[in-house]
This record gives structure tokens, C-alpha cells and sequence, in this order.
């Protein structure tokens, strides 16, 4: 069997592997992790870092691997999540559009169903996410921001642990074939 | 070309998308006056439902602790019907502290207080994205809040309104690095910016190294910045060093220091004054008058002594009572009553040399024409009280 071959069978694997959810799922989820990071963090100052909205376009896009279905995830969520913030509408959505797009991406060549797997993942599109929002910041917008580098990889260790937990539980939302 | 577009689809997707929300945010940009459409859209149908939640919330508790908590205490209340009396005033003690320290209660009077003129907002949601130091209040342009108005509490300024929508308002944080506000210290007039830091304490920035600005001193708005009326507490001192080209100066800000709940929008400001510092030599010590020691036992003159002040104390003889009191002795030494001697009499002597045991009392009538006899008793030791 030649390379082109086994990488072609590879893919299509993975293809098949496609998780399939109900219209209120991709709705009310995405809805609920926006409300959440709008509302909880009221009461409990601290889960303000926690990025909700994130994890689950991060979650949507590995799950369904489709480039073009998690761009979109990533820029609904992105913009939802900006007309709720002071930042100009794109800045989140931007970022998320890039987001959803390379996690749909990686779906399509990782198994993305280990759980130590989607620990690296969630660690590594929470960094990915704070650092394209500050290029953007910087590049688009002009503000004077640090990147937080420290500060980015606790938090993006936390939102990683909490992401294993959050995909655990969205896995049984999905539509069993 | 078909093929290279399918070849390319994602990719060609993906760059659509991003270049269509970079024309979104380039036009936002440019015009930042504005507020659009989707952001009402979206504040308008998230801040209903943020308020349900909210009002579930709020009535589940209510119940829990008006009916379920309430009925265990007041079983408990039923074994301990012996100390009723006393829990009643402690009760009332209680809820008095409890009014005071209500925020509402306490706002309310700040308003009523205030010159400006204000509207009370709670706070129902934080702005998206990690580090947002943004908030939602529950009022919006319907009642008047416009953007760029100033939101305080009582204890000192919080924000100013970024956005007004129809049911809702966003407010940045004094804590937000684009957050500015004209500020002037309380001891030395010493005027800054005000700038937030992302986190925790804010900075006053542009203060020359010249500048007098100690630890824990006060900064109020100086009204500059036509966002808050001139006169309201911004907050204390925590550092201030110099620094390359201005002084670094670390401010923390009273109005989050304890929480955000409820906030007053400045609707209408009106500038008041920055309340002085209480210094020391403004509270002066005024003390009782001085006991009656052995020289105060004989009065200047019997008129003095018989002629307390207001407060009861003898009158002090002034250097005009003395003279006349002094004039009046050498007269009474000499025989010389005066205003009473017929024209042509002798003139009284004023060089005449009294001496200690020469004074006589006042009380006794002196013959106008004789020298006046030995003293009957010296004086000395109790008042006349003619």
C-alpha cells in the first residue's frame, strides 16, 4: 500500500468519524456558554477567566471536522460573544473564525476523543485564542497590550482541565448514528 | 478554476469570513459614534433573560429564606421566649445597623444628597471576554442614560457609560486601560489622569516629580473631563515614586473597592467642592479660666469683683482700670474726691508716693479735706464689697 493511499484511507476514517448533533444542541449550547461567561462571573469573580464559548466552538469544530462548519461555529460564537463586549464587533470573531477553522482541521487528522488529547487541545487553542486576540489588538485596534504569557498558560491550563470535562459531558448530547 | 476553488475551498472560506468581519471592524472603527444594530439586537435579547434569571434567583431565595429559613427560626425562637425582651432591642439595634449599611438605602441618600442629578442602576451582567472590566446595569436610553455619562457610588466613582441601549447600559471600569478621568489630589491640588491598569488598582498619570503627592492621600475629580462633576471621591494613595518623565502613582479606587451591586449614572453633573483637609491649627482649644490664686484674691477694683462676666468669672482690670484705679488711690491718700471739690481747692498731687500700708480701704468715706487716717485693717485678704 503506498503512502498516498494509507493516508487517503487514514482521512476518510476520520471523515466517517464525524459527530452529528440536533439543532438546539449547536443553538442553546453556544447560547448558554455566552450567558455564562455574561451572568456567572457576578457572583463568582474568579470563573471570569474561564472561556466558555471557546471550549465549545473549540468542542463543535473537533467534533464535526469540518473546516468550513467550524469556521462558521467559531464566527456565530465570536460575534455573539462580541456584540456583549466593549470591543469592536470582529475582534472576537476573528479570532474564533481562526479558531474553529484550524480545530476542524486537526479533528480531521487526530483522534480527538482521548482525553489527554483534548487536554493538549484545550490548552492549546486557549493560548492560540489569547495570542491572536492580542495581534489583533495591537494590529488592528492599536492598543498598547502586553501579552501576559504567564498569566496565559495557568489560565489556559484551567480552561483546559475544565474543557475535558465539558467535552466529556457534550459527548452524550451528540446524535448516536 | 473550478477545481482550484474547489481544491481551495476551506481556505477560500475561511479568508471570506475573516475578510468580511475585517470590513465589519474597519467600519466600526471608523465610525465609533454610532452603535449598531446588532449589538441592540443582541443586548436587547440577552438582558431580558439576564434579568429573569436574575428575578429566579432573587425569589428563589427570597422563599428559601422568608418561609423555609423563617420557620426554623422561629421554632428556635419558641425555646428561647425567655430572652424575647432582650433579642427584641438587640433586633432592633440590629436591623437599625442593617438600614444604615444598606447600599440601596445608602444611595439613595447620596443622590438625595448630591447637587448632580442621578439615576440608580444594579448591575446585571459582566461583558464578555476574560479580562473584561466591563459591566451591564439595568438602565438604559429609555431613561435617559446616554453614552459617556459617569457612573458612581457613593464612595467614589466607578466608570462612565461605553454604550446606551434601550433597556441596558454598558459601563467601563475605572479599571480598564482605556478608561480616563481628570483627577486632583486633596492636600496639594496636585491634578492628574486617571488611568486603569487592566486589574486591581488604577494610575494617575502626568503628575511632575515636582509635585507634592504622599501616601494615602486623596484624589477627587476635578471635573475636567466633563464625564463627572468636579468633587467626587476617586480614591487613596497606595504608592507614589518618581519617576521617567512623571511620577508613578498607584491609586486605589474607592467606588470597587467593596463590590458592585447597585451604581448611580450622573445624568446631569453639577461641580461641587473638593472638601478641605482638617488640618490642626483649625480646631483651637479654648480652656476654662484660670483658678483664683493668692494675687487674684483682691480683685483690681471692688467693680470688678463685683462684676462678674457672662459666664460668672471676675472681669480682668485693663491697663485703663489700673491707671484709674492707681489715680483713684492717690486721690484717697490726699483727701481728693474727685469731681467733688469746690473750684479753688488744693489739686490733687499725682507724683504722691503711696505707700503699701497707705491705701485705704475703699469702703470707708475719707473727709475730703483731711489726709486720710491709718488703715483700720490692711486689705489684703478679703475683698471690699462695695
Amino acid at each position: 500500500m503506498r503512502y498516498s493511499d494509507e493516508h487517503s484511507l487514514l482521512y476518510g476514517q476520520r471523515e466517517t468519524q464525524i459527530s452529528r448533533f440536533k439543532a438546539w444542541v449547536l443553538l442553546l449550547v453556544p447560547l448558554a456558554a455566552i450567558l455564562f461567561q455574561v451572568y456567572i462571573p457576578l457572583f463568582f469573580q474568579f470563573l471570569a477567566y474561564l472561556e466558555l464559548p471557546l471550549i465549545v466552538t473549540v468542542y463543535f469544530a473537533l467534533m464535526r471536522r469540518s473546516p468550513i462548519g467550524g469556521l462558521f461555529v467559531g464566527a456565530f460564537v465570536g460575534l455573539a460573544q462580541d456584540s456583549l463586549s466593549k470591543n469592536p464587533l470582529g475582534m472576537f470573531g476573528i479570532t474564533k473564525t481562526i479558531v474553529g477553522y484550524v480545530a476542524a482541521s486537526v479533528g480531521l487528522r487526530l483522534d480527538v476523543d482521548h482525553p489527554l488529547i483534548r487536554l493538549i487541545l484545550g490548552f492549546f487553542f486557549f493560548v492560540f485564542h489569547q495570542f491572536i486576540f492580542w495581534a489583533l489588538s495591537r494590529g488592528l485596534l492599536g492598543q498598547q497590550v502586553a501579552f501576559e504569557t504567564q498569566r496565559t498558560l495557568v489560565l489556559g491550563l484551567l480552561n483546559a482541565i475544565v474543557a475535558v470535562s465539558l467535552f466529556h459531558f457534550l459527548d452524550k448530547l451528540k446524535e448516536r448514528a | 478554476m473550478e477545481t482550484l476553488l474547489n481544491r481551495y475551498r476551506n481556505i477560500t472560506v475561511l479568508l471570506l469570513v475573516i475578510f468580511a468581519q475585517l470590513i465589519l471592524l474597519a467600519y466600526q472603527v471608523k465610525n465609533d459614534s454610532d452603535v449598531r444594530l446588532i449589538r441592540v439586537w443582541a443586548v436587547t435579547a440577552v438582558t431580558p433573560l439576564a434579568r429573569t434569571i436574575e428575578g429566579a434567583r432573587g425569589g428563589t431565595e427570597g422563599f428559601l429564606q422568608n418561609y423555609v429559613f423563617l420557620r426554623d427560626t422561629h421554632s428556635e425562637n419558641e425555646h428561647m421566649r425567655t430572652e424575647l425582651g432582650r433579642l427584641k432591642l438587640e433586633n432592633q439595634f440590629l436591623k437599625t445597623e442593617l438600614a444604615t449599611a444598606d447600599r440601596a438605602k445608602a444611595l439613595q441618600a447620596f443622590e438625595q444628597r448630591s447637587l448632580s442629578k442621578m439615576i440608580a442602576a444594579r448591575v446585571i451582567a459582566t461583558a464578555t471576554g476574560a479580562s473584561a472590566s466591563a459591566v451591564f446595569v439595568d438602565r438604559g436610553s429609555t431613561l435617559g442614560v446616554e453614552k459617556g455619562m459617569g457612573v458612581v457610588t457613593p464612595d467614589g466613582i466607578v466608570g462612565k457609560v461605553l454604550a446606551a441601549y434601550p433597556t441596558a447600559s454598558l459601563v467601563l471600569l475605572a479599571t480598564d486601560p482605556s478608561f480616563a478621568a481628570g483627577v486632583v489630589s486633596q492636600k496639594n491640588h496636585v491634578r492628574g489622569i486617571l488611568k486603569g491598569i487592566g486589574h486591581g488598582n488604577c494610575r494617575v498619570d502626568y503628575v511632575q516629580n515636582e509635585e507634592k503627592v504622599e501616601t494615602g492621600e486623596w484624589f477627587y475629580t476635578s471635573g475636567d473631563d466633563r464625564i463627572f462633576p468636579k468633587g467626587m471621591p476617586v480614591g487613596q494613595v497606595t504608592a507614589a515614586r518618581p519617576g521617567n518623565p512623571f511620577q508613578e502613582i498607584s491609586l486605589d479606587p474607592a467606588g470597587l473597592a467593596s463590590g458592585l451591586e447597585e451604581v448611580l449614572i450622573v445624568l446631569q453633573g453639577v461641580h461641587q467642592e473638593i472638601p478641605d483637609l482638617k488640618t490642626a491649627s483649625q480646631d483651637v482649644y479654648v480652656g476654662p479660666p484660670p483658678p483664683a490664686g493668692p494675687a487674684d484674691a483682691q480683685p483690681a477694683s471692688a467693680q470688678d469683683a463685683s462684676n462678674p462676666g457672662a459666664n460668672g468669672a471676675p472681669v480682668l482690670p485693663t491697663d485703663a482700670d489700673k491707671i484709674r484705679e492707681h489715680y483713684k488711690d492717690i486721690g484717697d491718700a490726699q483727701g481728693h474726691k474727685f469731681g467733688e471739690n469746690p473750684p479753688g481747692s488744693k489739686p490733687v498731687d499725682f507724683n504722691f508716693q503711696i505707700k503699701p500700708g497707705d491705701k485705704p480701704p475703699a469702703a470707708k468715706p475719707v473727709p475730703s479735706a483731711k489726709p486720710p487716717a491709718a488703715p483700720a485693717a490692711a486689705p489684703t485678704a478679703k475683698p471690699d464689697n462695695q
